[in-house]
């Protein structure tokens, strides 16, 4: 016998029509699921009323893994073999992760991607995040009655394409449907903005397991805008516990622990954290595996003091998302806490100190994200009558570009443009004769190349042979409404075309996203210096090519002598060139501009004459009529 | 006869209400479709229609249109949990045949 749930008035599904589909958090620390049901998002719990599910997957020996709390309660005897916080390696490769040594694992580096070595054979970070989304859609469909037509995945603001497609390969693994992947404070904000239907700027302050976001958005008239975000993927709650171990290593002065005894340890130090939420001091007992006994209190004011630099670190990034969003504190109407870290007390005071007002917090932070996700998911299934849905705006995280000639980005749509967003712009071919282009999709706010993240690479062949500059190619980016990006490119007086859908090339990149951020900002002089020496680089090649051309049409104008000085003075910036000196690149130019001026006049003086010869005026008048008219179309 | 809720299940049609912030009272009917002939509806009430009949049970307003009163009367509506699922149960004593579900039945 079917159970109901309460519609709206008129919006009774027809029988076997309802559509089930559940939003999904899946943190770092911990995952969660939930639903619309009766007009109201809750969460979906356990069959033992626990709403969490710890992100941790314990790999057997013969026998299917374990996932949640069973998992962790392994953790201290069998480390190597419960994974936990794997979204931290979701998308990376193995240089790309912070305390590497002092997580028990066994990793491998894998073709791109790592993988970690287990019992049941090797995993990678897909494969143990689908088993974390296969526990929560058993418990979904278990919870609803009915197997789900979809799910919202919530994903970090700071999350790349490499990070999102890992998660949306993840959740197909694990037989989900993806409706959609948001963003984690997106999400919040949905939450919020409906509960409470206030509207205004508000800031999204995440401090998740291990991310840390901060999302400025405006919400008005039901319509959510994110201005600008910021943040940093390796900060969060596991930071927080990593300080309280080091503190009780130094002050219980341990010796270097085995990998069950550090784990054992971080565990105490987690709770500890959550323990002196609510009251002033906190013991740590554990006795470790060479017999010793740690008996340590821990109070507020330790912890506080241990963990100030963490909480401003997070401070930065606010800063700078405001000034994104063009506005200042004054502006924001209310600060949003989302995240279980956002318990600590030192926390919600140096929130409220910065913003100069108390956080909103009276949704669970631990649970708003996917609240939000699943009133997102219930709309994008077509459970709501049209008309009352919403539009929701999102923002890409860092600026996409395409490498131009000497190793520069070119920006196509920049950091923070709201997404679905699809911009276009034309370039042209550098040589004459060239058939083929050559394109580079980039990531990142860098001025070089090299200092941002490789996207993919593609080629638009068959341009039929022109003279350098002739060719329009027109480059299309195009972002979804997931954040990921498919590039076209096509040359349009012959319709020649090419494009690619930016594929994961997973851990390809040096720079984790936060460290590129950074860099941008702290390298912002130095880029500009080096974008003007290749801006130089490339001005100069150009010239000498073509120079180098109208010597082969015209070349028989010179005299030798002459000849001689233009090829010497193309040797002079060919050398110049190789060098980073600005200065004298520029002398060399214009030196061999000068040397140059009277082969340009005999050259123009030909042309002219060989336009003119044979013709008589009112065809020549006729000839530039036209030529006018068509100028103006 | 009557249209009742159980008490459980009118607590939880306060809640929902409550929580949703607006609405008179709760909608039972019954429209035709489904693999059985007709289907129950279960929704939230903003405007009472002319032809509804109204009940009152356990401090929550029922309305049924007069159409659908000869299907449900006698109904008791009941909130109950079957292992992680949980929902409203039609206790309907006009009902013959049920198709496998439940979602819709004849009489």
């Amino acid at each position: 016998m079917a159970l109901f749930q309460i519609a709206e008035p008129g919006e009774s599904a027809a029988p076997h029509q309802h559509k089930l589909a559940v939003g999904i958090d899946l943190g770092t620390t911990n995952s969660l699921v939930a639903t619309v049901k009766s007009g109201v998002a809750s969460v979906l719990p356990d069959a033992l009323g626990r709403p969490l599910l710890p992100s941790a997957v314990r790999y057997r020996d013969g026998e299917s893994p374990v996932v949640g709390y069973d998992a962790l309660a392994g953790q201290s005897s069998d480390p190597s073999n419960v994974i936990v916080s794997v979204k931290r390696f979701m998308g990376r490769s193995i240089d790309e992760l912070p305390y590497r040594e002092s997580m028990p694992y066994r990793f491998e580096a894998g073709p791109g991607a790592l993988s970690l070595k287990t019992v049941a054979g090797v995993k990678t970070p897909v494969e143990v995040s689908a088993d974390i989304l296969r526990e929560l859609r058993t418990r979904a469909e278990a919870a609803l009655g009915g197997e789900l037509v979809g799910a919202v995945i919530t994903v970090p603001a700071y999350f790349d394409d490499a990070q999102r497609q890992a998660t949306k390969d993840a959740a197909r693994l694990a037989g989900l449907s993806v409706l959609r992947l948001l963003n984690e404070p997106t999400a919040a904000a949905l939450a919020y903005g409906l509960d409470n239907a206030a509207e205004g700027v508000y800031a999204v302050y995440d401090l998740g397991g291990g991310t840390f976001d901060i999302s400025i958005l405006r919400l008005s008239r039901g319509v959510f805008e994110v201005l600008s975000t910021g943040g940093d993927s390796f900060l969060g709650g596991d930071d927080f516990d990593q300080r309280i171990f080091c503190w009780v290593i130094e002050a219980a002065k341990l010796k270097p622990l085995s990998g069950e005894d550090a784990r054992h340890l971080l565990t105490c130090a987690r709770e500890a954290k959550e323990f002196l939420t609510n009251h002033g001091a906190a013991p740590i007992v554990a006795r470790i595996g060479s017999g010793e006994l740690v008996d340590l209190e821990l109070t507020t004011e330790t912890f506080t003091e241990i963990t100030r630099t963490l909480v401003e670190k997070t401070l930065k990034p606010v800063r700078r998302a405001l000034r994104d969003a063009g506005l200042s504190i004054a502006d924001v109407k209310g600060v949003v806490m989302v995240g279980g870290a956002t318990r600590m007390p030192q926390v919600q005071r140096a929130v409220g100190e910065f913003f100069e007002k108390a956080p909103l917090n009276n949704l669970d932070p631990e649970k708003v994200v996917a609240l939000g996700a699943a009133i997102q998911a219930n709309l994008l299934a077509g459970n709501r009558a049209s008309g009352d849905d919403w539009l929701l705006l999102d923002v890409i995280p860092l600026s996409l570009g395409l490498e131009t000639m000497g190793g520069l980005v070119e920006r196509i749509i920049p950091r923070n443009s709201t997404i679905p967003v699809a911009r276009a712009q034309e370039f042209t071919t550098f040589r004459d004769g060239q058939t083929a282009l050559a394109l580079h999709v980039v990531q990142g706010e860098r001025e070089l190349v090299g200092d941002c993240r490789s996207l993919g690479r593609f080629e638009l062949r068959k341009i039929p042979p022109m003279v350098a500059g002739a060719a329009r190619i027109r480059v299309s980016f195009q972002v979804d409404a997931d954040g990921l990006l498919s590039v076209s490119a096509r040359e349009t007086t012959s319709g020649v075309e090419s494009s690619i859908a930016v594929k994961p090339s997973y851990g390809l990149s040096d720079d984790a996203i936060a460290r590129m951020l950074k860099d941008s900002l702290d390298h912002a002089k130095d880029d500009t210096a080096r974008r003007a020496v290749k801006e130089l680089q490339v001005e100069a090649q150009r010239l000498v090519e073509a120079i180098r051309s109208a010597l082969v049409a015209d070349g028989d104008l010179l005299l030798p002598d002459a000849r001689e000085r233009i090829e010497s003075g193309i040797a002079r910036l060919q050398a110049a060139m190789l060098g980073e000196d600005r200065h004298a690149i520029a002398r060399c130019i214009d030196e061999l501009e000068t040397e140059t001026g009277a082969f340009a006049a005999l050259r123009m003086d030909r042309t002219i004459r060989d336009a003119f010869s044979g013709k008589k005026i009112d065809a020549i008048a006729r000839e530039l009529a036209s030529s006018e008219k068509g100028g103006e179309t | 006869m009557a249209v009742t809720l159980s008490e459980k299940a009118a607590k939880h049609v306060a809640n929902y209400m409550a929580k949703r912030g607006e609405g008179v009272g709760l909608r039972l009917g019954v429209r035709t479709s489904g693999c059985s002939g007709v289907a129950y509806r279960l929704e939230f009430v903003d405007v009472v229609a002319p032809d509804d009949v109204e009940f009152e049970s356990h401090g929550v307003k029922v309305l049924i249109d007069a159409k659908s009163l000869p299907y449900l009367d006698g109904t008791e509506l009941d909130y109950t949990r079957e292992g992680l699922n949980e929902g409203f149960r039609f206790n309907n004593p006009n009902v013959k045949n049920a198709c496998g579900c439940g979602e819709s039945f004849s009489v």
